[in-house]
This record gives C-alpha cells, sequence and structure tokens, in this order.
C-alpha cells in the first residue's frame, strides 16, 4: 500500500501538476480550467458567428424591397441566428464560467466529473459543425425559425435531421454539464462552505442546472417527435394524421421557458457577485436572493402558455398563464429591489465589469417592463409576434445574459490570466455597447407597435425609418464587439500583475479571492480552511 | 372617413415627419403628450384602432404602459441617486452593516403583488370580453393557404368565395433586385387583389383555420389576431364602429415559409346597406359563372377537409 501511495504521488507530481502541452491539452483536458477556457473561446466565436447573421439580416432591413437575399436566406439567417445564439453563444458562456469559477468559489479541486466534462465541451464543436453545415447542403439550410413548428418546420430538406442531431448533441452536452455543476457543489464544497454562504453565481446555477435537466430531455423528445414525422410517417403534429400542432408548442415551451432562465439565472448570479465587489459593500439580503432565484425557476415550469395566447386557449388557461407570469414579476423585482440597496450607502466605483453590470440593471429593466406588457393577455394580441416581441426579449438577452457575460469576463478575467486589462479600451468597448445597444433595439418597439410582424424580410414603407435606425445601431454595436476581443488577447498576453483580491473592494463571498491571479492549474488540492 | 395604413405612409417617410415623431416620442416619454391621436397607429404606438376590442386593447396597453413609467421613474431614480451620491470617488463611506431588512423587504414585494393585482382584474375582464362569442351577425370562414387567404361568407351571404392574395404592384416591387423602389409603390405589401369585405356595426365573427402550416390573420386596427393552424378552428369577432366605413390592413402574424411577408389581410368596410348591395352583387356573379359552367356553386366542396 505504501509502495502504491508513493507511486501515485509521484506520477500525479509529473504528469498533473503542469498541464501537458500542444493540443493533448485541450483534446484531453480533464481540467476544470482549460475546459472553462475552451467554453468561453467557443461561445465568442458563436457569438461572431451568430452576429454575423444578425448583421446580414439587419442589413437586408435597411431598406424596404429586398436588396441582398431570397426570403428563403432571410428565413434561414433568422432561424439559425437564433439557434447560434441561444445554444452556441449564451449557454456554453454560462457553461464555461461555471467551469471556472464553481470550484474556485467553493473550495473544490475541481468538477466531479472531469471526463464528463471534457465529452460534453467536444461535443460541442460537432454538434455546431451539423448545425452550421446545413445551411451548405442541397436545398439550404432550416427556415423554419428556432422554435421548429411544425408544418412548417417539417417542408424543410436534407439540412432537417442535421438541426434534430445538432439539438440531441447540445441537449446531451447540456445535460452532462449540468450534472457536473450539481455533483460539484452537492458534494466538493470545501468543509465549512454551507450551502448558505455559498456565493450567489454557483447558487444561480444550481438552480440552473436542475432547470437544464428538467427540460433538455423535453426539447430532445419534441424533436425526435419531429424527426419521426418526417422520415418514419409518425403523425404527431401532422393533422392529417390525426396528430396536433399545437400540442408541439405546448411541449416546446414547456422547454422553452425555463430555457429563458437557464439564459438568464446564472446572469443573476453574475450580477450579485459584481454590484457589491464594486460598492464595497456585502450583498443586500442575500438570502431572500437565493429564494428569489429557487422561486424564479420553479415558476418558469408553469408559464409555458404565455407563448401561445394567440393560438387559441380556453379562457381559464389563458387567465391562468397571465397571473402565473405576472407572478414572476414578484421575485425579479426582489433581486432588482436588493441590488439596489447594495448600492446604497455603499462607496460605488465604475470599473468595467461595475458598467455593464449597471447597464445590466436598467437595461434589464426595461426588458421586464415589456415582459410584464407582454403578460396582459389582451394587449399580448397586439404584440405577439411582431417586433415588440422580438424588442424585449433581445433586451432581456443583449443588455440582459450577454452584458452579464461581458461583466463577468471582465470582472474575472485579471483571476484567470494574472494581468490586469486595458480599462480605458474597456471603458470604450462598454460605453459604445450601451449606446448602441439601445439605437439597435428601443426602435423595435415602435416597429411592434406599429404593426410590423417580425421574422418578415421586407417590409411596409412606414416601417422604413426605425429599421434604418435599428441597422445603424446593430452595425455599430457588432462592430464595436471588436473591442471585445483586443482587450482580451493584449490581456492574455500581459499587463500590470493582478493581485489575489484584482478589485479594491472586492468582498470575499467566494474562494476565487483567496488564491493568487493567476491560479494554479491546480487549486485546492488539500481542502481550504474556512471560518 | 377612410384611414388607412396607406394614407400614413406618404407623409411618414419625409425627414420632417421623422423628426417630428422623434419629437412626439420625446414629448411622451415625459408624459406630456398623448401618443396616439388617430385610430391608425402613429408609426411608434398601437393604434386606438376602430373597434370596442382594438380600444380595449390600447387601454390596457396604456395602463400597463404608465404603471411600468411610473417603476421605472421611482426604481431608476433611486438608482440613479445611489449612483451620483454614494460615489468612491467623492470619498463615500461603505455601510457594511447594512445586509438585511425584514421589513422593507416584506413592503417591497407585497407592493408589487398588489400592483399586478390591480392590473390582472381589468385584463382578466378583457379576456372575458375578448372571449365572448355570442350574438355573431355575419360569420366568414378564413382560411390560410402558403401564402394567401381564403374567405368564405356564410349565413345569407353563402356562397361567396374567394382568395386574396398581394396585389401585383407590390409583387413586381419585392422580387429580389426588381429595380423598384417600394416607395412608389402604392400600399407596398399591404395591398391585395381582392379585399375581405363587411359591413360596419355588425358583430363579425371570424373562423380561422389552415390548410397547411401555422398562419396568423392580424388586422391591428381591429385588435383581432389569432392562428390560423390546420386542423384547428379559431374564432375570433370584431365589431367595426359605424361611421368608420374605409379600408384597414394587416399582415400574416405568424412565420409560414417563403413568402410569409407577402400575404397581406386587406378589410373593405361597408355600411350595411353597401354590404348588402355588395352581396348581391356577389352573389349574382357567382350565378352568373355557374350558369356559363352548367353546375350550381357547392360551397361545402370548397371547405377545407379539416373543417370539424
Amino acid at each position: 500500500m505504501a509502495y502504491a501511495d508513493a507511486s501515485h504521488s509521484a506520477h500525479h507530481d509529473t504528469d498533473h501538476s503542469q498541464p501537458p502541452t500542444g493540443i493533448k491539452r485541450w483534446l484531453f483536458a480533464t481540467n476544470h480550467k482549460d475546459i472553462g477556457t475552451m467554453y468561453l473561446v467557443f461561445s465568442l466565436t458563436m457569438f461572431f458567428v451568430g452576429g454575423s447573421m444578425a448583421m446580414l439580416i439587419r442589413a437586408e432591413l435597411f431598406h424596404p424591397g429586398l436588396q441582398l437575399f431570397d426570403p428563403v436566406f432571410f428565413n434561414q439567417l433568422t432561424t439559425n441566428h437564433g439557434l447560434v445564439m441561444i445554444f452556441g453563444a449564451v449557454m456554453p458562456a454560462f457553461v464555461g464560467l461555471a467551469n471556472w469559477m464553481i470550484p474556485l468559489q467553493i473550495g473544490a479541486p475541481d468538477m466531479a466529473l472531469p471526463r464528463m466534462n471534457n465529452l460534453s465541451f467536444w461535443i460541442l464543436p460537432f454538434a455546431f459543425m451539423l448545425l452550421l453545415g446545413s445551411l451548405f447542403v442541397p436545398g439550404g439550410g432550416n427556415a423554419g425559425g428556432w422554435t421548429m413548428y411544425p408544418p412548417l418546420s417539417l417542408q424543410a430538406g436534407d439540412c432537417f435531421p442535421m438541426l434534430i442531431f445538432a439539438v440531441h448533441l447540445m441537449g446531451a452536452s447540456s445535460i452532462m454539464g449540468a450534472i457536473n455543476v450539481i455533483v460539484t457543489i452537492m458534494n466538493m464544497r470545501a468543509p465549512g462552505m454551507d450551502l448558505m454562504k455559498m456565493p450567489l453565481f454557483s447558487w444561480s446555477w444550481l438552480v440552473t442546472a436542475y432547470l437544464l435537466i428538467a427540460v433538455m430531455p423535453v426539447l430532445a423528445g419534441a424533436v425526435t417527435m419531429l424527426l419521426m414525422d418526417h422520415y418514419f410517417g409518425t403523425s404527431f403534429f401532422n393533422p392529417a394524421g390525426g396528430g396536433d400542432p399545437v400540442m408541439f408548442e405546448h411541449i416546446f415551451w414547456f422547454f422553452g421557458h425555463p430555457e429563458v432562465y437557464i439564459m438568464i439565472l446564472p446572469a443573476f448570479g453574475i450580477i450579485s457577485e459584481i454590484l457589491p465587489t464594486f460598492s464595497r459593500k456585502p450583498l443586500f439580503g442575500a438570502t431572500s436572493m437565493i429564494y428569489a432565484i429557487a422561486s424564479i425557476g420553479f415558476l418558469s415550469f408553469i408559464v409555458w402558455g404565455h407563448h401561445m395566447f394567440a393560438d387559441g386557449m380556453p379562457v381559464a388557461a389563458q387567465l391562468f398563464y397571465m397571473m402565473t407570469t405576472m407572478l414572476i414579476a414578484v421575485p425579479t423585482g426582489v433581486k432588482i429591489f436588493n441590488w439596489t440597496a447594495t448600492m446604497w450607502r455603499g462607496s460605488l466605483s465604475f470599473e468595467p465589469p461595475m458598467l455593464f453590470a449597471l447597464a445590466f440593471l436598467f437595461l434589464f429593466s426595461i426588458g421586464g417592463f415589456s415582459g410584464l406588457m407582454l403578460a396582459i393577455v389582451p394587449a399580448d394580441f397586439q404584440y405577439n409576434q411582431t417586433y415588440f416581441v422580438v424588442a424585449h426579449f433581445h433586451y432581456v438577452l443583449v443588455p440582459g445574459s450577454v452584458f452579464a457575460i461581458m461583466g463577468a469576463v471582465y470582472y474575472w478575467l485579471p483571476k484567470w490570466t494574472g494581468h490586469m486589462y486595458n480599462m480605458t479600451l474597456a471603458t470604450t468597448h462598454f460605453w459604445l455597447s450601451a449606446i448602441f445597444v439601445n439605437v439597435l433595439f428601443f426602435p423595435q418597439h415602435f416597429l411592434g407597435l406599429a404593426g410590423m410582424p417580425r421574422r418578415i424580410p421586407d417590409y411596409a414603407v412606414q416601417f422604413t425609418d426605425w429599421n434604418m435606425v435599428s441597422s445603424i445601431g446593430g452595425f455599430c454595436f457588432g462592430l464595436s464587439q471588436i473591442l471585445f476581443i483586443i482587450v482580451i488577447v493584449q490581456c492574455v498576453r500581459g499587463g500590470k500583475k493582478a493581485t489575489a483580491k484584482v478589485w479594491e473592494g472586492t468582498q470575499p463571498t467566494g474562494l476565487e479571492w483567496t488564491i493568487p491571479s493567476p491560479p494554479p492549474f491546480h487549486t485546492f488540492v488539500t481542502a481550504p480552511d474556512i471560518k | 372617413m377612410s384611414v388607412t395604413r396607406g394614407d400614413v405612409d406618404d407623409s411618414t417617410s419625409r425627414p420632417q415627419a421623422f423628426w417630428a415623431r422623434g419629437l412626439c416620442l420625446v414629448l411622451s416619454a415625459t408624459g406630456l403628450a398623448a401618443t396616439a391621436g388617430a385610430n391608425t397607429s402613429n408609426g411608434i404606438n398601437l393604434p386606438l384602432g376602430v373597434t370596442s376590442l382594438s380600444r380595449m386593447m390600447y387601454g390596457l396597453h396604456m395602463e400597463v404602459f404608465w404603471v411600468c413609467v411610473v417603476i421605472a421613474v421611482l426604481v431608476f431614480g433611486v438608482m440613479i441617486y445611489a449612483l451620483v451620491k454614494f460615489r468612491h470617488s467623492q470619498g463615500a463611506i461603505p455601510d457594511t452593516t447594512m445586509l438585511h431588512s425584514t421589513k422593507v423587504e416584506i413592503i417591497w414585494t407585497i407592493v408589487p403583488i398588489i400592483i399586478l393585482v390591480a392590473l390582472a382584474i381589468p385584463a382578466a375582464r378583457g379576456i372575458l370580453f375578448m372571449e365572448d362569442m355570442r350574438d355573431a351577425q355575419l360569420s366568414i370562414r378564413v382560411t390560410g393557404y402558403q401564402w394567401k387567404w381564403q374567405y368564405q361568407y356564410m349565413g345569407e351571404a353563402e356562397g361567396i368565395s374567394f382568395f386574396s392574395t398581394l396585389a401585383q404592384s407590390s409583387n413586381f416591387a419585392r422580387q429580389l433586385h426588381s429595380g423598384i423602389d417600394p416607395k412608389t409603390v402604392p400600399n407596398y405589401l399591404l395591398d391585395v387583389d381582392k379585399p375581405l369585405v363587411i359591413p360596419s356595426g355588425t358583430k363579425v365573427r371570424i373562423l380561422l383555420t389552415s390548410q397547411d402550416v401555422i398562419h396568423a390573420w392580424w388586422v391591428p386596427d381591429f385588435g383581432a389576431k389569432r392562428s390560423a393552424i390546420p386542423g384547428f378552428v379559431n374564432e375570433i369577432w370584431f365589431t367595426v364602429d359605424p361611421g368608420k366605413e374605409g379600408i384597414y390592413r394587416g399582415q400574416c402574424a405568424a412565420l409560414c415559409g417563403r413568402d410569409h411577408g407577402f400575404m397581406p389581410i386587406v378589410v373593405d368596410v361597408l355600411t350595411p346597406a353597401d354590404f348588402k348591395k355588395w352581396v348581391e352583387q356577389q352573389k349574382a356573379a357567382v350565378k352568373q359563372a355557374a350558369a356559363h359552367t352548367g353546375t350550381e356553386p357547392r360551397t361545402a366542396q370548397l371547405l377545407p377537409q379539416t373543417s370539424n
């Protein structure tokens, strides 16, 4: 036994304390930091792929009339923009942050299941090769919207099974990632790191992981039924065979609504980390924040019908979905008020992560307000399927989730690289993003209210002005993101040394601030001591 | 009075109109001006519309909008005050003892609930009003196709049935690289070859279905939108106010494939007397056509298989 132990530790020292070099380091990665980095790089790549599609969409919509593409290609762009941004950009970014930060925050040596972690990342490039490859098969890509409603989605050709398998792969990847997060948090917290002491980012991810496990299989089931309908003669959703297209919508949104919260709860966690740091004051009402996250997670399962009011629904169902949807405003309000109270009587400074968090606070609230408006069923009939909805969900996803992700990157980048980044450039990136995201999306509220349906490649001439404004905002927003890459690359290459605490006002709830910047390849090999 | 989307088009594409609307936006944001004057949309807000339904929707929309504005002013006000007042650069000292307050937390949980209940009650009343299909005086079966609408009249106007597709002028202009400036096309993308004709002051019930994929029939000025789903019949109703006769325009509101953006809806609202004349004309035309072909029109055969 003694011999075995000795050889094991010798092996440990030689092979694992330093990362393997070259491509092997990444292909066979089991280290949570490396896998986290790969997730984040992948997500940034997809952010630019999906963003380029958005630029093309905005270019076609710059003028009325069709100048650039056939409507079919336009529909392929909107469909794939949605899929790439949701499954390729936002979700992997959060998983990447979870990989990097959860073990560091809770004092775990790594994720609980490192090989599965490797698998769940390496599935993704294949999933997206299938998805993006589907744009180049005969007949073109999927053009039925990211929601894949049948019967329209079933009219697709060879691209269709590629989409279905891509969704299956993304789902498998997400489920594995979620299992890893839950097992890590439940089993690998350092002694003394009680659940109620756990940092909010880890908490938000715990709830998110349960949502993922609950709903990704539902999506997999829904798309499998689509596949069967298309190729194996079943009639799940085909009315001519006794099927029901509305059933797809129910199943899809039973996945789709929790999915919305999968993309925002980790953002709530991030904001709850950043605001206290730059207010130099602990988070106000940390316990009620945790309860708010958990109740939002629960409510997200019982509101899916609000996506489908216009599809015809019994009065009782309309009332139920309206009230449960409105109820979500209560815990969300609690979060906003707690964040405001965190800043109250604080000592605020405005470094880039704080700027992104503040923009989140204001602009996510605007998305929340339009969400409340959309919950009012009779008014929803006028908003549904218009640009008002497009404005709403882009407000919660871009200055919501995406700004939170950027804030998180600016917050933890010095921790990851050991270097401070160029604050001026990052601040410029923030201001350009914050201004142009509003130029891009705010006019879309007007377009929707004035009657412009979403998902159209061409529009009546009275919608010209605001579409132009929106497109100009879109191009400028897109170009501004190049600064993000410059800041990150510069920071990875070098810069002023970052301290372990990184920020002056760091509120040490998470253990990531107790280790050096950059952290050694292996952290918390022996459990840290928490008072 | 004929209030049409098209009438608004020409004025709003001028730069002055653009700035005027910008000003209107600023004013409305500061609560100094009402955002809706005309029945149709002013380009930044919902239309007041010409039915009791659209007015109810507009009322709820403005109500929840102003509630949001008031909350936003209060919450953003507090945030901005904190941003200005508690700045590190101004030597603010953080109060690290401020961790939580059960009292405040209960207040900011209860107050939103009260506001939400206050919003939900009129909204629930609106739902009941909207879903009351009783006593319809005219029923029209509307079927969505890729990419056109079919209108089949029922009851007294039984036998009148036609398709409504994008007008030729728009169809030419909307082709890729057509070289035709859409601004020169009257009611670009919002014009059809044959509009739906209905009488004013009459409760019209639309029975909505589809023959292929999911479409949605939407006329904003009527507050009428519902999905047309194959295998389902959805209902909507509306009564256009007497005196508001004219042309009203809308579009398909559910992604339905290649030409989703090119299957508009145009409704010509006539006075009941004019509508009666129109029905007689149409019936005579149907009869004449039948005489030519030697068959009686049999509407039942035209109904899609999916009827139930």
